[in-house]
């Protein structure tokens, strides 16, 4: 159903509601809205601009700036992106196994990077609407409005993102954009002082994070019947695991499943990533569109992210998490586990992950060591897997005699998710829209859809005036009949 | 479990705000330097560290985010400095009051959001805060600085060298 909705038949006797920031710069995302006289819904496309030119700025330069320079990519998760270009760059040095100092302060980095962007996504994006329903009075339906009524939910939720912020901050060295992962290492390891700084906050970070997935937990129990339709449909899946099948958010094998939980393919090792996974070009939107190889473009997408780590690790090697996670997979006989809003559930679940993560990686002393890094045998080519935030991300390089960069390839989490981003608006669309009147609350639906998936619409640039939301209602003749604006500098 | 205690709470304050030698003014630059001229805000903020200018802390990122709210807390006076795609040149400096509306996206707050996201998280907001928007051109990935955007950036700091000398 939701497919059919790609392309329609007659789509220039129309008419077409646009919501879009003003942004011209790559970094943007719209939807566009195709409906019939009776405001029947014909098509729906989720169009997403990213990263475009990006490959090229890193052509040529030495591949010893990469792990820096890319953290340009994105003010929200540029720790994914320097971890990400650094192990690639492991590989060219011919760094295979790093030392347990330098695995160890990664990993710490890693998880306080995981930490501080699910509290962010949860606490300050998504929480008006769940807290207040997708089509409440707009003017209550912000962070604001949850200060007034859950001025707990809005403190912890900040305080948890600063010390995500502030482990990052001791572990990378600087507060952004730090430089500590370098090809074949780390440059700094941790002071007993920055230690014991961050193991003063990791025990209350963990209750407060228990807290945050049992209000994720309530939020859907409230409100079961809608948010196990809203926007869901099965997905094959992709994600890395451990060699023993646990969640591991920095290291692991790619493991793929399909829509009915079937094992697809299982630990393949990340650095022949296109053996599985390939990238397909569409007309309308400036995103490829990747699937698995072995199914072709049109059956072969698939899902990546909170919702997808969660359900098809074996276990989280935590035991708070791992127990969070049990509930969650067992919860109206494993119907949550594949409602598109229970990514929020699932996501926090993966934040008490990380704050475990993080005390336990503060009680080893390896992070004190002196070991900072190898080198081996020099290769050409490197390619660099973690799961983002926002979920799968690929990084790969050739670089050539001389050190310079000479080819570069990123698969983003958003890409991977690009089909199921649009599958989630067009279900929203069938369902909530179809042949209403639009509202403003109604409208929010197709963005309550977007938001379960954070996408990474508007990473490098941020300009004053360049992040602004539009929404348009425009008739058959394209003139418009009704615009707002919401969000943006 | 951890107790009571407040994590990563602010920076100590003495009396009702900062002391002037530690930052009673704090100056935040945003933007991405590979971005032409977004770059504004952090070269702003290098040429103002060059200065040394008692009591104003610098900061600079490339995106403004909720938790900056805990660096506003009880200062006598904020300024957000920030490239602008439209506006007057060579800036506009105005006045910056709390005021957030939902985001279709994580990545960023207006300084207004961040202003307002002090009530929510029970921290003493700014005395004065301010948003200096120095008009830019170009935005293109790899690109400089404009000539145009250079012009304005020296015309913002002789603004700032005055307000905050």
């Amino acid at each position: 159903m939701a497919h059919d909705l790609e392309t329609a038949q007659n789509p220039e006797a129309l008419k077409r509601v646009v919501i879009e920031p003003l942004s011209r710069v790559e970094g943007h995302g719209k939807v566009t809205l195709l409906l019939d006289e009776h405001d029947r819904v014909q098509q729906a496309r989720l169009h997403i601009v990213e990263f475009r030119g990006f490959e090229k700025f890193i052509q040529g330069r030495p591949y010893w700036e990469v792990p820096v320079m890319v953290q340009r990519l994105c003010g929200i998760c540029p720790v994914s992106h320097h971890l990400a270009a650094a192990k690639a760059m492991d590989q060219v040095v011919g760094a295979h196994r790093l030392t347990p100092t330098a695995e160890k302060l990664r990993r710490l980095m890693h998880y306080g990077q995981i930490l501080q962007s699910h509290a962010l996504h949860f606490f300050h994006l998504a929480s008006p609407d769940l807290l207040f329903g997708f089509d409440s009075d707009v003017a209550r339906r912000n962070i604001v409005g949850v200060a007034a009524e859950y001025p707990e939910v809005a403190r912890q939720g900040v305080l948890l993102r600063k010390f995500g912020q502030e482990v990052i901050r001791v572990t990378a060295g600087k507060r952004v954009h730090g430089t500590s992962a370098v090809p074949g290492g780390v440059n700094k390891n941790l002071s007993r002082e920055e230690r014991d700084h961050l193991l003063q906050d990791a025990y209350q970070v963990i209750a407060w994070s228990r807290d945050a997935v049992a209000l994720a937990r309530r939020l859907f129990e409230q409100n079961l019947v809608q948010y196990e339709r809203f926007g869901s449909f099965p997905a094959h899946t992709l994600g890395l695991v451990r060699a023993d099948g646990a969640m591991d958010l920095y290291h692991g094998g790619l493991r793929a499943r399909d829509r009915d939980g079937r094992t697809l393919f299982d630990h393949v090792d990340t650095d022949r990533y296109w053996d599985h996974i390939l990238e397909e070009v569409k007309s309308w939107s400036y995103m490829k569109f990747p699937y698995f190889r072995d199914m072709g473009p049109e059956d072969g997408w698939y899902r990546v992210g909170p919702l997808t780590r969660v359900t098809q690790c074996d276990f989280i090697p935590t035991p708070l998490a791992d127990h969070a996670r049990r509930e969650f997979l067992a919860y109206d006989e494993g119907r949550a586990a594949g409602a598109t809003l229970a990514t929020h559930w699932a996501r926090m679940i993966e934040m008490l992950h990380a704050a475990e993560t993080i005390k336990d990686l503060l009680h080893d002393d390896d992070l004190l060591g002196d070991d900072l890094m190898v080198r081996g045998e020099r290769q050409a080519r490197g390619v660099g897997v973690l799961e983002a935030p926002r979920g799968t991300l690929i990084h790969h390089y050739r670089v050539d005699e001389n050190d310079l960069v000479e080819r570069c390839n990123l698969i983003v989490s958003t890409t991977h998710n690009n089909q199921a981003m649009n599958e989630a608006i067009r279900r929203v669309a069938h369902e909530y829209l179809d042949g209403r009147q639009l509202t403003e609350g109604l409208l929010n639906h197709i963005e309550v859809a977007v938001r379960a998936f954070d996408p990474c619409l508007s990473c490098a640039t941020h300009a004053l005036g360049k992040m602004p939301l539009k929404v348009e209602l425009l008739d058959a003749s394209g003139a418009v009949v009704d615009a707002r604006l919401s969000g943006g500098g | 479990m951890g107790g009571e205690r407040e994590v990563t709470a602010p920076p100590p304050r003495r009396g009702r705000g900062w002391g002037e030698g530690e930052g009673a003014c704090l100056v935040i630059g945003i933007g991405n330097p590979s971005r032409g001229d977004d770059a504004l805000g952090p070269l702003c903020i290098e040429r103002l560290a060059a200065l040394n200018l008692p009591g104003v802390e610098l900061l600079t990122d490339f995106q403004l985010q909720v938790e900056y709210a805990l660096d506003l807390a009880g200062r006598r006076e904020v300024v957000f400095v920030d490239a602008a795609e439209s506006g007057p040149e060579p800036y506009d400096f105005r006045v910056a009051t709390p005021c957030e509306g939902l985001a279709h996206t994580s990545h960023a707050l207006a300084p207004e959001a961040v202003l307002a996201a002090c009530a929510r998280i029970g921290v003493t907001p700014p005395e004065a805060a301010y948003v200096l928007a120095i008009r830019g051109q170009a935005f293109e990935l790899g690109e400089g600085l404009s000539e145009a955007a250079a012009r304005n950036l020296e015309a913002a700091l002789d603004l700032l060298r005055a307000k905050l000398g």
